[in-house]
C-alpha cells in the first residue's frame, strides 16, 4: 500500500466521531476603524501617512528620506513615485537585490491588526519584490478597511494558482535577548500612505 | 531516558541566568495577556478554534484528500510520508533530482522532529537555517531551545561571541541591531544563492489547497521568492477546513505566541513562482497513532504558539533543554512520552499542575489535566521509578486508613525531630534538598480542634 493510502486509513481509523463544524464568533468592530488601523500599524513599527489624493501623496512622497535617498525604486501605483526598475524586464529575482525601495498597492486594511493584504497579481511579475525590497511603501485607499480578520478573509480572494499576503509594517526579529529589531531580512520601513477624501 | 528533573538542576545551577530566563519569558507572556484583553471576544476565539480542530480531526482523511487534490489542481505536487525517515527521502530526493546543494530554510518544527538537517548535510547538502534564532542554535550546533523563541537561552553576549567567531563581528559587540545587522548580510548571502527553499506550513486549507506560513522576518518569503523550488513540510494535523477559519486562527496564534496582534507576513501560498515548482509533503510520523487514543489526541490541535511554555513556571525556571525533546513544555510533556513513554518517562512531572498552561492555550487544549492523565498512565505501566511508586502505595494504605494516620502523625512527630540531620536530609528526601522542613508541631491539627471546641 502507499503512504498516502497507509496514512489516509489509519487516520480514517482511528477517527473519533464526528464533531460538528463551529459558527464564526463575531469579531469586534471599531467606531472609527481608520484611527484603529492608524494606531495598530503605528505600534507594529509602521509609518501611517494620511493623504487626500494621489498628488499629495507624490508630494509627501518627496519628503520621506527613504524615497528621496532611495536609487533603484520599483513603484506598481500606477503615477506614485518616479520607478526606475520596471518588474517586467526582470527574468529573475534574484535581479531585485539592490532595489531601494518598492511601492506597492494594498487591497484593503485590517484595523485589528493594520494588517494590510496584497494579492499576488499587484505584485507584478516577481512577488519576491516585497522582501526584498530595503524599503516598503504601501498604499492603501481609505475606504478599503475592515474591522477584524473574520470580515478581512471574506474579502480575500485566493488566486489559484497564486499568491496573496497580509503585511504589517516592517521586517522585524526580537531572537537576540527579546530587543526588538527593525529589518531582519526585509524591509527596514514600511511607510503606508492612505489615500482618499 | 530524559531525567527532565536532572537536567532542569544544570540549568538553575546558574541561578541569575536562571532568574533572567524566567523574567524574559514572564514579559511574553504580559505581552500576551495586553494583547488578548484588547479583543473583547477572545474566548469565543478560543471556542472556535477548539472546536474548528476538533471538527478537523474527526474529518482529517477527509480534509487532506480535499487538500490534495485542489493543491494539485494548483500545480503543488503532494507528497506522503509516513515517518521522518520518509519525510528526509523525499526532500532528499527533490534536492538530488534538481541537483541542488544548497537549501535555505525558514523555521519548522517538523523537520527538526524528522532531524532533517544532519540526514541532508550527510549527504552533501549545505542547509542554511534563515530564522534568526534558528540560525544562532544552528551555528552553535544546538537544537532550539524554544519553538517560537530558539535562542531564548542564550544572552546577547553568548551570541556576540558566537558571531564574532563564524560571522567575523569585532570581538566584545553585543548590541542586538548590530548583531541582527551581520547576520542579515550573512543570511543575504545565503538566500541569494539558495537553489531550493523550504519552509514549515502553519495553516493548510483543504479548500483552497494552498498553505500559509507566519513569520515577522519575512524569511519564508525570501526563501521562497527567490529560488525556483519551494517544499513545504507539514504535518497531517496542520489541515484546516476552510479560507475562513483563518480569520479565527491568524487572530489568535501571533497574540497568544509573541503578544503581537498578528506576525508581520501572513503569507498564502497557492502555487509556484513563476517557472518554478512548489511541493507539499504531508507527514504522519506517530500523529495517526495519537489520533487513535482518546484521552490525548486533543494535543493534535496544537498550532505550536508557546503560548504554555511562556507561562509554564516550570519552563521558565528549567529551561526548553531540561525536556529533551523537539517540543518542550506542557505541550511537549505530552507529545514526546506518547511516541515514548519509557524515553520521556519523567516529563508530565515537570508541571505544578497549576493549570496556566490550560488557560492561555488557544486551542484550549486541556494541558494539565492531560498530563496529571498522563502521570496515571505511566504509573499504570510501571515506567515510574519504583521507589516512587512504592512511596505511593505506602502513603495510599495510610491515608485510607484514619487510625493509622493518626498513628503515623503521632510516630513522626515524636521521631523526626529526634532523628540526625544526615539521616532526615539524606538523598531519598528530594524535598529536603532545597528546603527545611518545618519544625514538627506538638500536637496534631485534630488535636487543637478537639481542644478548642472543648
Amino acid at each position: 500500500m502507499s503512504s498516502r493510502d497507509t496514512i489516509l486509513n489509519a487516520l480514517r481509523r482511528n477517527a473519533p466521531p464526528l464533531s460538528p463544524a463551529p459558527r464564526m464568533p463575531e469579531g469586534i468592530t471599531y467606531p472609527d476603524p481608520e484611527k484603529q488601523f492608524a494606531a495598530a500599524f503605528t505600534s507594529v513599527g509602521g509609518e501611517f501617512v494620511r493623504v487626500p489624493d494621489y498628488a499629495t501623496l507624490n508630494v509627501e512622497l518627496d519628503k520621506l528620506p527613504y524615497y528621496t535617498n532611495a536609487h533603484r525604486i520599483v513603484s506598481l501605483v500606477e503615477g506614485v513615485g518616479t520607478p526606475n526598475v520596471a518588474l517586467d524586464s526582470i527574468q529573475d529575482p534574484h535581479a531585485l537585490e539592490g532595489v531601494d525601495l518598492a511601492i506597492i498597492p494594498g487591497e484593503f486594511g485590517v484595523a485589528e491588526n493594520g494588517a494590510v493584504w496584497i494579492p499576488g497579481s499587484a505584485l507584478g511579475s516577481q512577488r519576491a519584490v516585497y522582501v526584498i525590497s530595503e524599503h516598503l511603501v504601501l498604499v492603501v485607499a481609505a475606504d478599503r478597511l475592515v474591522s477584524n480578520m473574520h470580515q478581512a478573509y471574506e474579502r480575500v480572494k485566493i488566486e489559484r494558482p497564486g499568491f496573496g499576503l497580509f503585511i504589517s509594517g516592517p521586517s522585524k526579529t526580537a531572537d537576540i535577548e527579546q530587543a526588538l529589531v527593525i529589518g531582519a531580512h526585509g524591509p527596514r520601513s514600511c511607510t503606508l500612505y492612505m489615500v482618499g477624501p | 531516558m530524559t531525567d527532565h528533573a536532572a537536567k532542569a538542576a544544570a540549568f538553575v545551577a546558574d541561578e541569575p541566568r536562571t532568574h533572567w530566563h524566567d523574567q524574559a519569558l514572564w514579559f511574553v507572556r504580559l505581552k500576551r495577556d495586553r494583547q488578548a484583553a484588547s479583543i473583547p471576544e477572545w474566548e469565543a476565539l478560543r471556542t472556535a478554534a477548539a472546536s474548528i480542530k476538533a471538527h478537523t480531526l474527526s474529518r482529517l482523511a477527509d480534509y487532506l484528500e480535499e487538500f490534495e487534490r485542489n493543491a494539485q489542481a494548483n500545480g503543488i505536487k503532494v507528497h506522503w510520508a509516513r515517518d521522518g525517515a520518509e519525510h528526509n527521502e523525499i526532500v532528499y530526493r527533490i534536492l538530488s533530482e534538481r541537483g541542488a546543494t544548497r537549501l535555505v530554510k525558514s523555521k519548522s518544527m517538523l523537520t527538526e522532529e524528522c532531524h532533517l538537517n544532519p540526514y541532508l548535510e550527510a549527504r552533501g547538502i549545505e542547509v542554511t537555517d534563515s530564522d534568526l534564532g534558528e540560525r544562532i542554535v544552528q551555528l552553535r550546533h544546538e537544537p532550539p531551545s524554544h519553538i517560537v523563541l530558539p535562542a531564548i537561552h542564550l544572552k546577547k553576549e553568548d551570541i556576540g561571541d558566537l558571531f564574532h567567531e563564524k560571522l567575523g563581528t569585532e570581538a566584545g559587540a553585543s548590541d542586538p541591531k548590530y548583531l541582527t545587522e551581520a547576520a542579515r548580510r550573512h543570511l543575504r548571502e545565503r538566500f541569494m544563492a539558495a537553489e531550493v527553499g523550504l519552509t514549515g506550513v502553519n495553516f493548510a486549507i483543504a479548500e483552497t489547497g494552498g498553505v500559509v506560513v507566519c513569520t515577522n522576518e519575512g524569511n519564508a518569503d525570501m526563501g521562497t521568492g527567490l529560488p525556483p523550488v519551494h517544499i513545504a513540510c507539514m504535518g497531517v494535523e496542520k489541515i484546516i477546513p476552510r479560507l475562513e477559519d483563518l480569520g479565527v486562527f491568524t487572530r489568535l496564534l501571533a497574540r497568544s505566541a509573541t503578544g503581537q496582534p498578528v506576525t508581520t507576513y501572513t503569507s498564502h501560498f497557492h502555487g509556484p513562482v513563476r517557472g518554478g515548482e512548489m511541493h507539499v509533503v504531508i507527514v504522519d510520523n506517530g500523529r495517526s497513532a495519537i489520533l487513535g487514543n482518546e484521552v490525548f489526541r486533543r494535543s493534535l490541535s496544537c498550532i505550536r504558539c508557546g503560548a504554555c511554555m511562556n507561562t509554564c513556571p516550570v519552563f521558565r525556571r528549567s529551561g526548553g533543554y531540561s525536556y529533551g525533546y523537539t517540543v518542550p513544555g506542557p505541550i511537549g510533556s505530552i507529545l514526546a512520552p506518547l511516541r515514548e513513554p519509557e524515553k520521556y518517562g519523567t516529563l508530565p512531572f515537570a508541571s505544578s499542575l497549576c493549570g496556566s498552561c490550560s488557560d492561555v492555550c488557544p486551542v484550549k487544549i486541556d494541558l494539565h489535566h492531560e498530563l496529571y492523565e498522563f502521570r496515571q498512565e505511566l504509573v499504570r505501566k510501571k515506567v515510574v521509578p519504583w521507589s516512587k511508586r512504592f512511596g505511593m502505595a505506602v502513603l495510599g494504605f495510610i491515608l485510607a486508613r484514619p487510625w493509622l494516620y493518626r498513628l503515623a502523625g503521632k510516630l513522626a512527630r515524636w521521631i523526626v525531630p529526634r532523628l540526625p540531620r544526615s539521616l532526615t536530609y539524606a538523598r531519598y528526601n528530594a524535598w529536603g534538598r532545597q528546603r527545611e522542613l518545618p519544625a514538627m508541631p506538638r500536637e496534631s491539627f485534630r488535636d487543637l480542634i478537639r481542644k478548642e471546641s472543648a
